[in-house]
């Protein structure tokens, strides 16, 4: 064949469009694998996380402590905070519960809200690049290096517990750790169950803090664990438990 | 082919210094953004999504839309249709183009946006939204291109071009179900979770979609003479009668469903839109002139004496393009976030910096659309294909 400038344009498509093809055979293999499918096993660690909402008062320990350590920033743009954990009304907390004569202690409650770390999770179902993803022992994780900052996963959490970096949020951590990495402008982040603690045996920073004993954290596929005991002794319940994203966090209310 | 887009009348020139400035405009507002980030949007964590992600959503379906001149010309063998093919493939290159660069600025990392391919993530319906956009991008200008070409030498198309056409029916159809599937499938968005969207998209796709060609059509014919048969015009008016009417059809419903069965969450977005919920409305007069703007095309439409009459056409065709921009270029995405996740409302509303960053975009569209439309037009003047 004659190598002239069509030619050599026809080459260069058929080589590219051939690169693609072996990219994308090796992700149909993936696929038959069900490599994508991989849910958190039953052997090993399954974290989760009871809240007692009965034990909750007035404080903000649970929250001050994570924030400070995780370099959450505190952005004064109510629609544009940044936030990992803090606290909604009983309507906010479970919009599909509430009814109009509920008592006035249950009506003023306020409940501790994070990712739930769901065992079903749609953020990571939808996220483009597996920047958001699911690790063995439960726990949803982010890459910020690798978040593309297309926000796909708050329109898939249903618990409104992703934040995005609208800003840069360097200038508004008021007292920067230098023991945890900050985040950069354009990337979504959450709470990641303190995985940071978690791997060196150690408690979240929420569940130490809180000095009532409020929160309660550990392995659900120990039935000794912490965890295990207080859901099979109190009535326990999960946010939006009819959407099938099965939380691992519950509550007693 | 190409010298016919730097050979133009004073005109031509002035429209294109004109796109060009408000492509600077765009691109200036777009600096800002990408110095300050997504804060300068009025977008936040409750309504994540807005005028970008809409506007994408608007456009694949005036990209898929050049199915309808197509399919019907390769598959029925409708000969009106013949001349203006090509027309609606460029078309098709201009709306892609605009898509991809929606995705791109609604970014917050758009230096990353490659991740999308290179860890590539079947699940995700962005990962398959991506490649679909990229394909059809690819298949209209390999097909407009060499469809051109083949006229300007004055030979038949090769084989391998029709079936690239052929391929390209049922993935103009793919694009919009695609990208009915990004909001389709997300528990807790109660609006969007319906298992019509996709058929609504393609619905409001073929009558948004004819309705902005043949208004092309009638600007050509004004400036260039270049003149579509009227053949081709009543048919592609009929089509737009058509998807019209179950465009509304399907809306109708959505609030049947919503409203019959009284479900809270389900009745909230359209009682949001429509109505306004619980003081907040700010979109209300939009959805109004959204009702207003779609039931007055429909009757142009639907009478065949306003629908033959080029003048009431060319209103109806406005009418359905600027109600279905509305309905589903801004109120159909904002409308999913609200009420938020807590079922409590925070509104949203396009500030300046993405009016005109928006602006540059479809400056960008006119652009592209012009540049291929000129050497089009200049094809079939010289090969006498056109009628002057």
């Amino acid at each position: 064949m004659k190598m002239d400038r069509r030619n050599f344009i026809r080459m260069c498509g058929l080589g590219l469009l051939g690169l693609g093809a072996t990219k994308a055979d090796k992700i149909f293999a993936d696929v038959t694998k069900s490599k994508y499918l991989r849910t958190a096993s039953l052997q090993g660690k399954r974290w989760a996380m009871v809240i007692d909402s009965r034990k909750c008062n007035d404080c903000d320990d649970c929250v001050a402590a994570c924030h400070k350590v995780h370099n959450v920033p505190d952005i004064n743009k109510k629609e544009q905070e940044v936030k990992w954990i803090w606290k909604e009304g009983f309507h906010g907390t479970f919009p599909d519960l509430g009814h109009q004569y509920m008592t006035e202690k249950l009506e003023k409650r306020l409940f501790p809200i994070l990712c739930n770390h769901c065992d079903n999770p749609a953020c990571v179902r939808v996220c483009p690049t597996k920047a958001t993803f699911k690790r063995e022992d439960g726990v949803i994780m982010m890459d910020y290096h690798r978040c593309i900052g297309c926000r796909y996963c708050m329109a898939g959490c249903p618990y409104g517990a992703r934040s995005f970096n609208f800003q840069d949020p360097r200038p508004y951590i008021k007292n920067m750790n230098n023991e945890y990495p900050t985040r950069t402008k354009g990337v979504v982040e959450k709470c990641n169950f303190c995985a940071e603690l978690l791997v060196k045996g150690e408690l979240p920073l929420c569940v130490q803090a809180c000095k009532k004993g409020a929160i309660t954290f550990g392995d659900l596929n120990d039935p000794a664990s912490p965890v295990r005991k207080i859901l099979e002794n109190e009535a326990t319940i999960q946010r939006k438990p009819s959407l099938g994203t099965y939380p691992s966090v519950y509550y007693i209310v | 082919m190409i010298e016919h887009i730097f050979r133009g009348s004073k005109k031509y020139w002035m429209w294109l210094s004109f796109l060009l400035i408000m492509i600077a405009a765009g691109f200036g507002a777009y600096l800002y953004q990408f110095t300050y980030g997504l804060t300068v949007t009025g977008m936040g964590r409750d309504v994540s999504w807005g005028l970008y992600i809409g506007q994408f959503t608007f456009f694949v379906g005036v990209a898929a839309s050049a199915v309808m001149v197509v399919l019907p010309y390769y598959l029925h063998n409708v000969k009106d249709f013949g001349r203006i093919t090509v027309f609606g493939e460029f078309l098709a290159i201009a709306a892609v183009t605009m898509c991809m660069l929606f995705i791109v600025v609604d970014l917050g990392r758009p230096e990353r946006v490659l991740n999308v391919l290179i860890m590539a993530t079947p699940h995700s319906i962005m990962f398959w939204d991506m490649v679909v956009l990229s394909g059809y991008l690819l298949l209209n200008l390999l097909i407009g291109w060499n469809m051109l070409e083949a006229e300007y030498n004055a030979i038949e198309p090769a084989k391998w071009v029709k079936n690239l056409v052929y391929l390209s029916i049922p993935w103009a159809v793919s694009i919009h179900t695609v990208t009915a599937f990004l909001i389709a499938g997300l528990p807790g968005r109660h609006y969007w979770l319906t298992s019509i969207m996709a058929a609504r998209f393609l619905a409001s796709a073929f009558a948004s979609g004819p309705s902005l060609l043949i208004l092309l059509m009638l600007v050509l014919k004004k400036y260039t003479g270049f003149k579509t048969e009227e053949k081709a015009i009543h048919k592609l008016s009929l089509i737009i009668t058509y998807a019209m009417t179950i465009s509304i059809f399907f809306i109708v419903l959505e609030f049947f469903t919503a409203f019959y069965s009284q479900i809270p969450t389900h009745m909230h977005s359209l009682e949001y839109l429509f109505f306004g919920l619980e003081g907040h409305g700010v979109l209300v007069p939009f959805m109004v002139i959204f009702a207003v703007l779609a039931l007055v095309a429909l009757i142009l439409l639907l009478n065949p004496k306003t629908r033959k009459n080029q003048k009431y056409l060319a209103i109806a065709c406005s009418f359905v393009f600027v109600s279905m921009m509305i309905e589903k270029g801004l109120a159909l995405i904002v409308g999913g976030f609200i009420p938020n996740a807590f079922e409590t409302i925070t509104e949203y509303l396009p500030t300046v910096t993405e009016l005109l960053i928006t602006m540059g975009i479809w400056a960008i569209g006119g652009l592209i659309l012009t540049v291929f439309y000129k050497m089009a037009i200049g094809v079939k003047e010289q090969t006498g294909g056109a009628e002057f």
